[in-house]
């Protein structure tokens, strides 16, 4: 279909459009529906970009890196992160690697202490960013030069706590996305339901046009258009307000900052857009169809 | 000024083979689940032609008619509509032919939330005719019907008389080849019935083909002497000639 098709359907036919007698209450039933289900296809939008934007997160940011964990008697930290270092140096698959400092280390304490914590003052391990490149390191191997070389060394390849996380985050996804499915097929299913009442209601209206020669797409057309219209005004004024309860969300702390916002970032408010346009075309192949199906048994 | 009226219309499809027949209905049989309704009718619309059908109540008067407009189709036999076998033709082509057929039910039934007027050029709209240069001939034919000053009423407001006129007006507007009427006076008093009548002579006279279901003969013989038109009788089943002896 073509646009300027689209814009006639739009702007409709005043004639054609007064055959059809107007209906109130069914009416404001279709666009009540439409702008509840719109609604939902908001927060499963939300959730599916949420959800998805933790998983590319955790499963890019974190998979490239890993942590070297060295906890050691006070006077051989230095000496053992140094040896871990050089058998780092030497470990393929490892691009660069590098022992954090002090106020790195208070950083990452600060969420769970506070910031006037003496770190300086506690046994707390020295760290060891390491920095994977290609396929990455083995990951077994290396623990096991650790073990040889440097007894206080624990590999951390962060793997273990994160690959459930992504399928989680995965999953939970994929339900967004089945969520945004169940939603349309169940608009399309009012939207029958309401168009097949409509078409009910009216078998006189269409004997009479079929009886002075309209042909089945002019009657049809008649419904469509009304169905369309309806689920598009309504599923608009859903997103409207859906939109504005994402918007007022409260906002993810940077400390939990790995529960992302569930809310929409940038140009993914523009996915709210689409919505209206899907909820019309469900709407008008669901009442097309109806349609076609009343009118096919009338002669 | 009818002819005029009714020529500046103008016809929906031309009619290429002149003389052709309108509707041809060939050793037609027709049943309802519980048995044969009408069998070997045969019956041929020439253009001009006026024909009364008669018979009893339950004869299957009314589904010879919709078998003559592709409402039903035979169940035995070949009914052509402007030279097309219906069993050929798509549900676009039946609604084609039905702008070139008017239809009066007994039972007229109209668009209840459109007035009298808007209903009468119904045809009109839905064959996406401009219906402001229409405006001339449609008021022309309120007239011609007496429904001038009905116009803006609502076809539930509309006494039987006057939405059986309002029917055949409706029926009309489009400038029909034919003009099939099912009892159009079943409701209407006498008076009014002749004057129905009168209105479809003036059509069949302006070169229309006319058949009217009644099972009124007074109706029959009052038409016969302003008209030349031949009566069918359904009768066990089967078309007959009815003779002179009305």
């Amino acid at each position: 279909m073509d646009v300027s098709k689209i814009m006639d359907f739009v702007a409709g036919d005043t004639q054609a459009d007064r055959v059809v007698p107007p209906t109130g209450y069914t009416a404001s039933l279709t666009l009540f529906s439409a702008a509840a289900m719109a609604f939902l296809a908001v927060f499963a939008v939300a959730l599916s970009m949420a959800t998805g934007r933790l998983a590319d997160r955790w499963g890019s940011e974190l998979a490239q890196s890993s942590t070297i964990r060295i906890s050691a008697p006070d006077g051989q930290v230095q000496a053992q992160t140094e040896a871990a270092l050089r058998v780092l140096g030497t470990t393929s698959g490892v691009a660069s690697a590098r022992a954090l400092d002090e106020a790195e280390q208070r950083a990452l304490l600060e969420p769970w202490f506070g910031p006037d914590l003496p770190v300086e003052t506690l046994p707390i391990p020295q760290l060891i960013e390491v920095i994977e490149e290609g396929a990455g390191f083995d990951a077994e191997g290396l623990r096991l030069r650790l073990a040889a070389e440097v007894p206080g060394a624990v590999l951390d390849d962060h793997t273990r706590w994160r690959r459930p996380l992504v399928d989680a985050a995965s999953r939970l996804r994929t339900l967004g996305l089945v969520s945004l499915l169940l939603i349309a097929g169940t608009t399309a299913a009012m939207i029958t339901l309401a168009a097949n009442s409509a078409l009910a209601a009216n078998t006189q209206v269409i004997t009479v046009l079929r009886l002075v020669g309209a042909r089945d797409s002019y009657i049809a057309r008649a419904f469509v258009r009304r169905f369309t219209l309806r689920a598009l005004l309504g599923a608009a004024a859903g997103v409207f307000l859906g939109g504005l309860a994402v918007f007022f969300l409260p906002a993810a702390q940077e400390e939990g900052g790995f529960l992302t916002g569930l809310g929409f970032q940038g140009w993914q408010w523009l996915w709210l857009i689409v919505i209206p346009p899907l909820a019309a075309a469900v709407s008008f192949a669901a009442t097309r169809a109806a349609a076609r199906k009343t009118l096919k048994d009338l002669s | 000024m009818i002819v005029a009226q009714l020529c500046l219309v103008g016809h929906v499809g031309t009619n290429e083979t002149g003389a052709q027949t309108l509707i041809e209905l060939d050793n037609v049989a027709y049943s309802y689940g519980g048995g044969e309704l009408l069998s070997d009718i045969s019956l041929k619309l020439q253009p001009g032609s006026f024909h009364f059908l008669t018979g009893p109540s339950g004869s299957g008067k009314t589904t010879l008619l919709k078998l003559c407009y592709g409402a039903l189709f035979p169940t035995g036999g070949q009914v052509s509509l402007f030279g097309q076998d219906v069993h050929a033709m798509e549900r676009d082509d039946i609604a084609m032919a039905r702008r070139r057929i008017g239809v009066v039910h007994q039972d007229c039934q109209f668009l209840d939330h459109m007035n009298v007027s808007d209903n009468i050029a119904l045809p009109l709209v839905v064959s996406g005719r401009d219906l402001l240069s229409q405006s001339a001939n449609l008021s022309e034919l309120m007239t011609w019907v007496g429904l001038k000053s009905r116009a803006n009423a609502l076809p539930p407001e509309l006494s039987g008389g006057e939405r059986q006129r309002a029917a055949l007006a409706r029926a009309v507007i489009m400038s029909p080849d034919a003009i099939l009427a099912d009892e159009p006076t079943g409701n209407v008093d006498w008076e009014m019935s002749q004057r129905l009548l009168r209105l479809l002579i003036e059509l069949n006279r302006m070169g229309k083909t006319i058949m009217v279901a009644t099972h009124d003969l007074a109706l029959i013989r009052a038409a016969k002497t302003h008209v030349q038109a031949r009566v069918l009788r359904i009768s066990n089943q089967r078309l007959q000639l009815a003779g002179a002896d009305l």
